[in-house]
């Protein structure tokens, strides 16, 4: 690197830093968000989170109606998961440049993936709470629909990624397309898979909350109900009992893989 | 009559190069022969026009009395499973066994069903122990692929084109990705396959003196075109200047 | 025991019944089969768990066709305009990019703490279960959480995205610095330099374009996150209009043409990150 380069990279990092700053400053005014207000929460926060957010005695009485709406909503999760994992081996196969049948099917399955995947689950919950209504098979199927999308993403890589070669070794010996996928392709790819599955059920428990909000249903609408009546006792004991179950679930995943990966 | 005849044969990926131009040769069964020329010569594409993982543009493949360029998918399998393929990355199924890599192989004599099911005779279970006592890893048998050493698992790929019960074997840089030593054994059993099985070989490599040494005849290919056709013997230093270019072939001696 | 003749019989593995074994019954293959097993329990179980109140499921279905169907090729504004439209899109994107930023700025620090090559093992062990714990909260927790003490507004919303935008960055930044090679840092240490020579001048220059891709992946996630928070914690932009259309108005072409807004900004972020992962770290898979 001469003098010259040196000094034009710097002049990049300006503008870069630069652009950052205007970007930064113009969201700020766009979204009205004050800096000072913003840091002067934190410590008001985390004061009021250390002064209110106590499980009293008196909270443990409704831990099992509460357990009982977490279990809904671990539930949900995996079975959307679950689910939404069958169908996207089906579309990652088809949408996969190794393991395609044709063209018109890969584009057709990428653009049900990229479709269902950027709609955010938060308009797919509204959009199937009108008719669905309140109950779980709403939020169900709002977590099936972006699941699908993401793992669909995610199988189309795996396979990609992984099985290029022993596609070809197999067709030259004249095996069948199903020979291919089922002997080739799945062993070399579930347990990429099975990591994406065992990802997205952690990531699921999290959305179900949301779209628990949103949907009435499971853990969420629980927690809407006691921050809406304002019994932040009872708030803080179903966040904890969030944190336990998630980290639960994430240690559990965590063995997992690393065993099959 | 011969085993598989070439016939004008011509290939191009885009409208703009042509890979392989109006290539002619014939092979007759047990022959072992090498394909050699400078990367990007088109010696994979030949190989792989041969069995037609790729269509071929111009021109016939003629194998066994079967018109390659014009069959059906059933047929085509038909012929796939009497060319076995070796790859210069072995291509295993890295998370599988060894003899599960083996029995992919005998792919081509199944039904779907029969291979979704993973049903594989005693017979051919047996057979494929016994090509991998021949090539000497027997022992590594329940071990997973990516275990084994590269040579170690260039003979899986071995193994796995042999229990095919082809009547070509095509070889794409099988010792591209291997040490010398490693090399040597995989040329050896190549050879063996066509000196004791009678199994006819078409072996891309570009290495010079590892064709001279092995086969009895050399094809010799530059630009996609065939520049040298004959035994190995009279294959001469600037017969092989003309093929890879004089400087450049320094450069690969060295 | 049968008579062992050739070399070969010595390795061939049998069943009970005789027949040769071609798996090699090792524990990742029955680690993966119990794994799916149980996913698969757990899922048919779930239908028995679920709460079916008011479900009438033919009815939903074709409702939900027909819903589809006027949102998405009839779409229209009706209580707002486009140049509404544009502001709210804008207010989404804001307090995704602000949330992105605060996010970046403070992971960076954090990350050097975490990262195992950088730091002592006590404090990146300590910095990680912070993280873990972060994480386990559901980010729309924190920004309700938030509210409560500030009031709904932006500053809820970008301090609530960004619990999550720090946890997620200080894990990608950390393992980024972790792969840095170790002699570029060895080598500097034998020169005399001390720990903020390294980190300015051999670590972040060789990690910086990581940085800069997953702080961009960080802002395709957090726009998505901004629209959940404008829906479910009333933190404004377009996911609030998107909850008062489908909510208040069951205005079904008016959720049509936001979701279309929402999906032509969610695909274009997610075209310039698909280029950057396959520019920059083709061979991870996330």
């Amino acid at each position: 690197m001469n003098e010259k380069t040196i000094r034009k990279s710097r002049g990049i990092a300006t503008i870069f830093l630069i652009v950052i700053i205007m970007m930064t400053y113009l969201s700020a005014v766009i979204t009205n968000f004050n800096l000072a207000e913003g840091l002067a929460t934190i410590p008001k926060a985390l004061g009021w989170i250390g002064a209110n957010l106590i499980i009293t005695p008196e909270t443990w009485e409704r831990l099992p109606s509460i357990l009982d709406k977490l279990f809904e909503t671990i539930f949900m999760s995996i079975a959307a998961t679950t689910l939404a994992a069958v169908v996207s081996i089906f579309l990652g196969l088809m949408g996969s440049k190794t393991t395609k049948v044709n063209g018109v099917l890969s584009v057709i399955s990428r653009g049900v993936a990229s479709f269902s995947r950027n709609i955010p689950v938060v308009a797919w919950s509204l959009i199937l709470l009108i008719s669905f209504g309140q109950n779980s098979v709403t939020g169900f199927l709002a977590l099936f629909v972006g699941t699908l999308g993401f793992l669909t993403r995610a199988f189309i890589e795996s396979i990609d990624e992984a099985s290029q070669s022993a596609v070809e070794a197999l067709r030259a010996t004249g095996a069948t397309y199903f020979h291919i996928v089922n002997k080739a392709v799945i062993p070399q790819t579930l347990p990429q898979m099975l990591s994406w599955i065992l990802f997205m059920i952690e990531t699921n428990i999290r959305s179900a909350t949301l779209v628990g909000i949103l949907t009435g249903t499971g853990i969420g609408f629980t927690f809407d109900l006691y921050y809406k009546t304002l019994n932040y006792n009872a708030v803080a004991l179903v966040t904890l009992t969030i944190i336990i179950a998630v980290i639960i679930i994430e240690m559990i995943s965590n063995r997992i893989r690393k065993v099959i990966l | 009559m011969s085993l598989l005849q070439v016939e004008g044969l011509g290939k191009s990926y885009n409208l703009e190069t042509k890979v392989l131009k109006n290539v002619n040769f014939e092979v007759g069964a047990g022959e072992f022969v090498s394909i050699i020329g400078p990367s990007g010569a088109g010696k994979s594409t030949l190989l792989r026009c041969i069995n037609r993982m790729v269509e071929i543009n111009e021109g016939n493949v003629i194998f066994d009395g079967m018109d390659v360029r014009s069959l059906k998918k059933k047929e085509l399998r038909k012929l796939r499973t009497n060319i076995g393929m070796i790859f210069q990355h072995y291509n295993l199924v890295p998370r599988l066994t060894v003899i599960e890599n083996v029995l992919h192989g005998r792919f081509g004599y199944k039904t779907t069903l029969q291979g979704i099911l993973g049903r594989f005779t005693e017979e051919e279970k047996e057979h494929a122990f016994f090509l991998l006592e021949k090539l000497g890893i027997e022992e590594h048998a329940y071990k997973r692929c990516d275990q084994l050493s590269g040579g170690q698992q260039q003979r899986v790929g071995i193994c796995r084109s042999l229990i095919q019960e082809p009547k070509l074997v095509l070889c794409d840089e099988p010792i591209a990705s291997l040490d010398p030593n490693s090399s040597k054994v995989i040329m050896d059993h190549l050879k063996s396959i066509t000196n004791e099985l009678g199994i006819t070989c078409l072996v891309n490599l570009h290495q010079v003196e590892v064709a001279q040494d092995y086969s009895d005849r050399i094809i010799g290919l530059k630009k996609g075109e065939i520049v040298f056709d004959g035994p190995s013997k009279s294959l001469y230093e600037d017969q092989i200047n003309n093929i890879y270019g004089s400087e450049i072939r320094e450069l690969i001696t060295v | 025991m049968e008579v062992i003749n050739t070399n070969k019989a010595m390795y061939i593995k049998r069943t009970k019944k005789g027949r040769i074994n071609i798996k090699s019954g090792n524990k990742v293959d029955l680690v993966i089969k119990l794994t799916i097993l149980i996913l698969t329990l757990l899922t048919v179980m779930a239908f028995f768990f679920f709460d079916y109140t008011g479900l009438q499921l033919g009815r939903a279905i074709t409702e939900t066709a027909h819903n589809l169907k006027v949102m998405f090729l009839e779409p229209a504004l009706s209580h707002f305009g486009w140049g509404e439209a544009f502001y709210q899109v804008g207010v989404t994107i804001g307090l995704g990019f602000l949330a992105t930023i605060f996010g970046a700025v403070i992971a960076l620090f954090l990350s050097f703490m975490a990262a195992e090559n950088l730091s002592k093992p006590s404090i990146s062990k300590t910095v990680r279960i912070i993280v873990a714990f972060i994480r386990a909260v559901p980010t729309v927790l924190w920004v309700l959480i938030f509210a409560i003490a500030s009031g709904l507004g932006s500053e809820a919303a970008v301090l609530g995205m960004l619990f999550h935008s720090v946890a997620y960055l200080v894990k990608a930044f950390s393992e980024s610095f972790e792969e840095v090679d170790q002699g570029i840092i060895e080598a500097m240490r034998a020169t005399g330099s001390n720990w903020w020579h390294i980190v300015t001048h051999g670590v972040l220059p060789s990690t910086f374009t990581y940085l800069l891709s997953w702080t961009f992946l960080r802002f395709e996630i957090n726009f998505g996150v901004a629209v959940a928070m404008g829906a479910a914690a009333g933190a404004g932009g377009i996911g609030f209009e998107l909850f008062m259309a489908s909510g208040f108005y069951f205005d079904l072409r008016e959720v049509g043409f936001i979701t279309y807004a929402i999906l032509i900004i969610a695909i274009v972020l997610e075209l310039i990150s698909t280029r950057l992962k396959n520019r920059y770290f083709p061979a991870t898979a996330r």
